[in-house]
């Protein structure tokens, strides 16, 4: 609102010599920052204050002795970034771990998913009988909420009793005793076979949508130069999509790498270390022992490296598509 | 303009009334400020039946009764195990409180050190009728030692080893009286389908109860006069291997039990004949009940040490009641927790969930089997040991309790933990407290 009345006042200022100094104001002249308002109030209280809260609780000591009254907590500096950052000591040393399972854990899911998106979206790209039914099949997982679905692939990860044991040691006989796939060094397979099926009809649903915009002549001209799909792939999809796949890659990498909504459903409160993926990492270090100033210490730094990881994304892809 | 201006009008005087009503209802679910006739006060009450249901139908003619008396309506919200933490911590940070909450006895130093908590000075005790009609074992779990307590016992429960009577008969064996004897009793229940034993291998809260009980028989503390961890000492350690051994060693545990996450489920392999012997705090029996096995079809003998050990079964187990410090009814607050704790409404809550009395003189009526209920009686009263009442209690939970999860993983997926890992990760668990003090 300051700025409203700012405006006019500085006019009058600069330009003394304007034919009318008093101006009277249009009538409605509020109307676009009366408008503006609520979208910046909320965008204050409910982005904005939050991440600042976030950063200065980061230098806090909030531990239990302190929640109840957040203004006796002292101020300790950067000692919570000490000892998430001691990688010698058993907290540091964890979150180390949990974020090199997290970066394997993105790599494979953002890659394996975008492969499974855009082979699916290539096949249905062409009509033919069915498409309408494959293509709501796809999106399937996209539409369940993401809680049941989450569910159902923790009973059927179970050991004695789930699907997947029956399917593979019942069904197809594979010899030897059942494994655990939601505790142990399976629960890695098992998260990231989860977090691919939520992930990859997004990926699917953003690539056919990037591949309906690519005109037909371009690939009938391609044809008749003898060019054979895969080279059309290559040569013609690829670059034409190419402004999708920058903000598809980006939006699920970030997605995936913050993901908790799968770790937290599929292991509930105990996570195996196999599958103990960052941001439920860092739920558990300052929910379970209370002490909030070193979980939001953690948070920031994620934050730091994701942005730089973005920032260098963005830098790189946009310095190339101004070379081409 | 003048239509359009009008309807912006509109448009953000309606933002503007959502979010102040969201912000209202957000008040008014927190605490109750409402007066209607003697007013109201919100109590959280912990999963202790064998549903949330259950226990909603088990306290609502309880609490009715309560408001006939005192004109103090209750609003009633049963919280499970898995959330009911949680939810205090955010109502601590919050500050958006019930006025009444149950919590788990072993968490009370570490929620007093919060100071959200009423501390029941005399004035207080004096209020819910003086602290001498509680037995000084169960009040002595309120809070640390010297302080005023923040919490008054409501339910007590302690560790039994259950056994079902028909196995036992049947392999000619008569029930254990020392750790080895259970043991090798185990190995002889264990055939085919059927185990020893059914543990809750993937619960961090009853993972940490045994590493202190094998802990205490071996006569190691967890924590040193100066409410320092030591979790790497060999009595610890020690009492964690022979927990584990039980199913890496022994191999009287199925490893299925590895993702057992509540004690429930192992009550109910228990319940069903799927294991011979199940440890378990009392509360079990409305679950074994529940599942259709007849009090006179299993005894219960206290959880034995090994030959040499502490005679020590069991945690002085339960759940007490405390009142949230910002409450604007305390008043009602106090009369209600003297009500929950008159010996009219003790009597009549014990057996629906098979809690043992905390009022001294009240016996034991929670089972139909006397000798049951004389045996845990007599652990309760003689066998148990509290759990450590330093604020970093509940992190012994977690670091420890978690650690212990991971090894059982780590042991029904084929791999073994000898006696080096497991000081090795009570070294972990110990720097995790250390860093969260």
């Amino acid at each position: 609102m300051s700025a409203a009345t700012a405006t006019p006042t500085s006019d009058k200022t600069t330009k003394p010599a304007d034919r009318n100094p008093r101006r009277p104001r249009r009538s409605g002249w509020w109307l676009p920052y009366a408008l503006l308002a609520p979208a910046i109030i909320f965008e204050l209280v409910i982005h904005v204050i939050p991440m600042f809260t976030g950063i200065w609780m980061s230098f806090l000591k909030l531990t239990k002795a302190f929640i109840s009254n957040w203004g006796r907590a002292p101020v300790i500096g950067v000692k919570n970034y000490q000892v998430a950052l001691d990688f010698n000591g058993a907290v540091g040393a964890s979150l180390l771990q949990s974020f090199l399972i997290t970066c394997g854990f993105t790599i494979l899911v953002v890659g394996i998913s975008w492969g499974l998106g855009m082979a699916a979206a290539v096949a249905l790209q062409k009509k033919f009988w069915g498409q309408g039914f494959f293509r709501t099949l796809f999106l399937v997982p996209y539409a369940l909420p993401m809680y049941a679905g989450i569910i159902a692939w923790k009973f059927m990860l179970q050991k004695d009793t789930g699907a997947l044991n029956h399917f593979l040691y019942d069904n197809l006989g594979i010899s030897g005793d059942k494994p655990f796939w939601l505790i142990g060094d399976n629960a890695f397979a098992a998260v990231v076979i989860v977090a691919i099926w939520r992930l990859w009809p997004f990926a699917f649903l953003m690539l056919m949508a990037g591949l309906q915009s690519i005109p037909t002549d371009v690939y009938e001209a391609s044809a008749v130069d003898g060019a054979k799909p895969f080279r059309q792939w290559l040569s013609i999809t690829l670059p034409m999509v190419r402004p999708v796949n920058m903000v598809l890659v980006l939006v699920m990498f970030l997605w995936t790498f913050n993901d908790f909504n799968t770790p937290f459903v599929l292991f509930g409160n105990a996570q195996p270390p196999a599958g103990d993926l960052i941001s439920f990492h860092i739920y558990n270090a300052s929910f379970l022992t209370w002490n909030f100033g070193s979980g939001a210490a953690m948070s920031v730094l994620l934050l730091l490296f994701l942005l730089l990881v973005t920032g260098i994304y963005l830098l790189v892809l946009n310095r190339r598509s101004k070379r081409a | 303009m003048k239509i359009r201006t009008l309807a912006a009008t509109a448009a953000i005087a309606a933002l503007a009334l959502t979010t102040s009503a969201c912000g209202g209802s957000n008040n008014a679910s927190g605490s109750s400020e409402s007066s209607g006739g003697g007013g109201s006060i919100t109590y959280w009450a912990s999963n202790q039946g064998t549903s949330l249901d259950n226990d909603k139908a088990v306290l609502t003619p309880e609490l009715q009764k309560f408001q006939d008396q005192t004109g103090v309506k209750v609003n009633l919200e049963v919280i499970g195990w898995n959330d009911l933490q949680t939810r205090i911590q955010t109502a601590v940070t919050s500050g958006q409180a019930p006025d009444v909450v149950n919590i788990g006895n072993t968490w009370a130093a570490s929620l007093q050190s919060t100071e959200a908590f009423m501390p029941f000075d005399s004035s207080a005790m004096d209020a819910i009728g003086g602290k001498d009609k509680f037995v000084k074992t169960a009040l002595d779990t309120g809070g640390m030692p010297g302080q005023d307590p923040t919490s008054v016992p409501l339910y007590g429960l302690a560790y039994g080893l259950y056994y079902n009577k028909a196995m036992f008969a049947d392999a000619g064996l008569t029930p254990p009286t020392t750790w080895e004897d259970m043991v090798a009793d185990a190995k002889k229940l264990t055939t085919g389908d059927q185990h020893g034993f059914a543990l809750a291998a993937g619960s961090y809260t009853e993972n940490a109860h045994f590493a202190f009980i094998n802990a205490a028989q071996n006569g190691a503390d967890l924590f040193d006069s100066d409410g320092k961890p030591t979790f790497t000492s060999d009595g610890v350690v020690d009492g964690i291997k022979r927990q584990l051994d039980l199913m890496q060693t022994d191999k009287v545990v199925d490893v299925a039990n590895a993702q057992y996450d509540n004690g429930t489920k192992a009550v109910n392999d228990f319940a069903t004949g799927k294991v011979a012997m199940i440890i378990n705090q009392n509360n079990a029996d409305s679950s074994i009940v529940a599942n259709g096995m007849k009090s006179d079809q299993y005894g219960v003998v206290a959880f034995p040490a090994p030959k040499g050990g502490k005679d020590v079964a069991s945690h002085v187990a339960g759940i007490n009641l405390s009142i949230f410090k910002n409450t604007k009814n305390k008043d009602a607050a106090l009369k209600f927790v003297k009500f929950m704790t008159s010996p009219e409404t003790q009597t009549a809550l014990d057996k629906p969930f098979a809690a043992l009395p905390v009022l001294n003189g009240a016996t034991a009526n929670f089972t139909d089997n006397p000798e049951e209920a004389k045996i845990f009686s007599d652990i309760y009263a003689n066998k148990s040991k509290p759990l450590p009442l330093v604020p970093a209690e509940d992190q012994f939970e977690s670091t420890v309790g978690k650690a212990m999860n991971q090894m059982y993983a780590t042991i029904a997926s084929g791999g073994t933990v000898s006696t080096d890992d497991i000081r090795k990760a009570m070294e972990t668990a110990q720097q995790q407290v250390a860093a969260a003090g």
